[in-house]
């Protein structure tokens, strides 16, 4: 008899240590299921961000490498050029992204750097435990943003849109953004990954997804109220989809 | 056939050097007074098929080599003093990680941005760490042109061997002097050997997966890899010090200089023995580790020391460790990028021995 669907050879059957309704989980499962179907484990090499997902090379079951802060980009960079035939993850939340690596992400996207980063968006900094992030909403509550981020009255600006601030650069042929609120949104960004990991091993040039996740514990809610606070919320002003697939034409069109 | 003798910018025999020595992977940012290397690593890297980035920032170079490393290729980045700064952060993950790497710091005069001419005062930030975290780099100070080249071939082959980085500090004027050169045999980076710490190629080297990472939660934990670390430090300390004497046997007054200022203190010895003053030259050529044994033994015998620095006066606090009381250390220095003189060195000998 044929297994028809099981855990993800490329992800070790351990518990995590992510907080209950957390999307760290999902999001590494759907990594570790398009690994597998690509047949890449042996090949693929995950640098880890600092945040909570620095726990990443403790999941995963192929090479990491751990940068610095915000530096993952520029590890990347490194790793990638060395090894063009081999699958790199940049692995990425949204401080490290965003705030701390602003210059690492645009000048790796900006070069076309020939790695997936997969950017996990949970508008909130999780591991430090719930401080304002780039990407925090506005109105949106947080320890360093006690009355909610206030974009003029306290000056914390507005919450960055990156997708479409990479999708200016040449560099950038394949951005897309998805969510694992539901199982439908799950089941378009794993084809999204599916399609930037594809990019990559044909060598096009930079690809992201970036993935709308859950936060409950920082958000101090629960994971039902998480996803319903994500939906309302975050998809409201972080639109889905695809926002830039400048791909050649061999690439497959098909979302899976 | 007879030896090449090149005549090369300190910078471009470093960079040559470099090829030489089989580095794949070149990761700089603009600095004066370095900038002819990073120009000569982009020729020459881009024109045999290797990897040359200028990055964004130092601090992406620094993460780019960190990056290359992990797969264990030979890599390498280059700065001046400011620049090597911002790249501490990532040589104490370097270090962390146990990578090996190289780094250039063809070092300026400060604090701030201070000025662009030669100085020897990053010595505390060379041979203390540099970054946060209990660790060392070793650190190889050349005299000129033709040791720039040689201690570059050679300290990828150190840093591979004891998988620590190792800083090569010259200073500005090394960097912008021409002198001849003689040139080591060219490696081809395709040629060495995959190591079995780096990530990448896991089933042709038929090994468990590979994590390389700084990171430990468990101070048990983390204290054992650092014993372990400070362990390999030992050996380091036993195997690798190296330094020059010149006419220190019969000297009273042992000056005690690395890099430019030895030279300068070359020239002061000759004519003070020309005065017939016994004066000696103690040349570190590994600040990190330093040779504090062998200076011990001639704090011994009796005899004193002028240290003397392109500084305020930083490597003196190692030799008067090193003398530990046992005989006078004196310092004399010249910051904010002055080169002293021969003369002025001289000077100095004639009024501490009250001539």
């Amino acid at each position: 008899m044929e297994l028809a669907y099981g855990h993800p050879k490329s992800l070790k059957s351990i518990q995590t240590k992510y907080c209950p309704g957390c999307g760290h989980g999902v999001i590494h499962r759907i990594i570790a299921e398009v690994i597998d179907e690509m047949g890449l484990q042996a090949k693929a090499i995950i640098t880890n961000p600092v945040g909570c997902s620095i726990w990443a090379d403790l999941y995963f079951d192929f090479d990491s490498v751990q940068p610095a802060h915000g530096r993952t980009p520029a590890a990347s960079t490194g790793v990638k050029r060395m090894l063009p035939d081999h699958l790199v993850i940049c692995y990425q939340g949204d401080g490290d992204l965003a705030a701390i690596g602003t210059a690492e992400i645009i000048h790796a996207a900006n070069r076309g750097e020939k790695f997936t980063t997969i950017f996990v968006n949970n508008a909130i900094y999780g591991m430090t435990g719930g401080q304002m992030a780039p990407t925090t909403l506005v109105g949106q509550r947080a320890t360093t943003a006690p009355e909610g981020r206030d974009p003029i009255g306290a000056g914390m600006g507005y919450p960055i849109k990156v997708c479409e601030l990479l999708a200016t650069l040449e560099g950038t042929k394949y951005l897309a953004r998805g969510a694992v609120n539901n199982a439908v949104n799950i089941r378009k960004t794993k084809g999204y990954i599916r399609k930037a990991f594809e990019a990559q091993m044909r060598g096009e040039g930079f690809t992201m997804v970036e993935i709308l996740s859950q936060c409950p514990t920082n958000w101090q809610m629960t994971p039902l109220e998480s996803i319903e606070w994500l939906e309302k919320n975050m998809i409201a002003f972080y639109p889905l989809g695809e926002i830039k697939n400048t791909l050649g034409a061999t690439a497959p069109g098909q979302v899976r | 056939m007879a030896e090449e003798i090149r005549l090369m910018k300190g910078n471009e025999a470093i960079g040559e050097a470099a090829v030489r020595a089989g580095c794949a992977a070149y990761f700089g940012y603009p600095i004066t007074p370095q900038n002819e290397l990073t120009a000569y690593m982009a020729r020459q890297m881009l024109a045999k098929g290797r990897t040359f980035i200028q990055a964004e920032s130092e601090v992406a170079a620094i993460n780019m080599v960190y990056g290359a490393s992990s797969t264990g290729v030979r890599a390498m980045t280059s700065s001046s003093s400011p620049g090597i700064s911002l790249k501490q952060e990532g040589i104490s993950y370097l270090c962390g990680a146990d990578l090996p790497a190289v780094i250039v710091n063809v070092a300026r005069s400060g604090p701030g941005l201070g000025g662009i001419s030669p100085s020897q005062g990053d010595y505390f930030q060379a041979t203390r760490g540099g970054g946060h975290g209990d660790y060392y780099t070793i650190v190889l100070a050349p005299k000129g042109v033709q040791e720039a080249a040689d201690l570059t071939y050679e300290a990828f082959s150190i840093s591979e061997k004891w998988r620590v980085p190792v800083l090569i500090l010259a200073d500005g004027l090394i960097g912008q002097m021409m002198e001849g050169v003689v040139l080591p045999e060219p490696i081809d980076p395709g040629t060495l050997p995959r190591k079995d710490w780096a990530v990448g190629h896991a089933a042709e080297m038929h090994r468990p997966y590979n994590h390389v990472t700084s990171l430990n939660l468990v101070p048990d934990e983390l204290e054992a890899a650092n014993r372990a670390r400070f362990e390999r430090y030992d050996q380091i300390k036993k195997e690798l010090v190296r330094y020059e004497e010149i006419d220190v046997e019969d000297a009273d007054l042992v000056f005690v200089a690395y890099g430019t200022a030895a030279r300068v203190c070359h020239g002061a010895l000759e004519m003070a023995r020309a005065a017939g003053m016994r004066v000696g030259l103690f040349r570190p050529i590994t600040l990190w580790p330093f040779p504090s044994v062998r200076l011990s033994e001639l704090a011994e015998q009796g005899k004193h020391f002028l240290s003397v620095e392109m500084s305020m006066g930083q490597m003196v606090e190692d030799v008067r460790l090193a003398a530990n009381g046992k005989a006078p250390v004196y310092f004399y220095g010249r910051s904010g990028g002055n080169v002293p003189s021969q003369e002025e060195v001289f000077a100095e000998v004639k009024r501490l021995m009250g001539l």
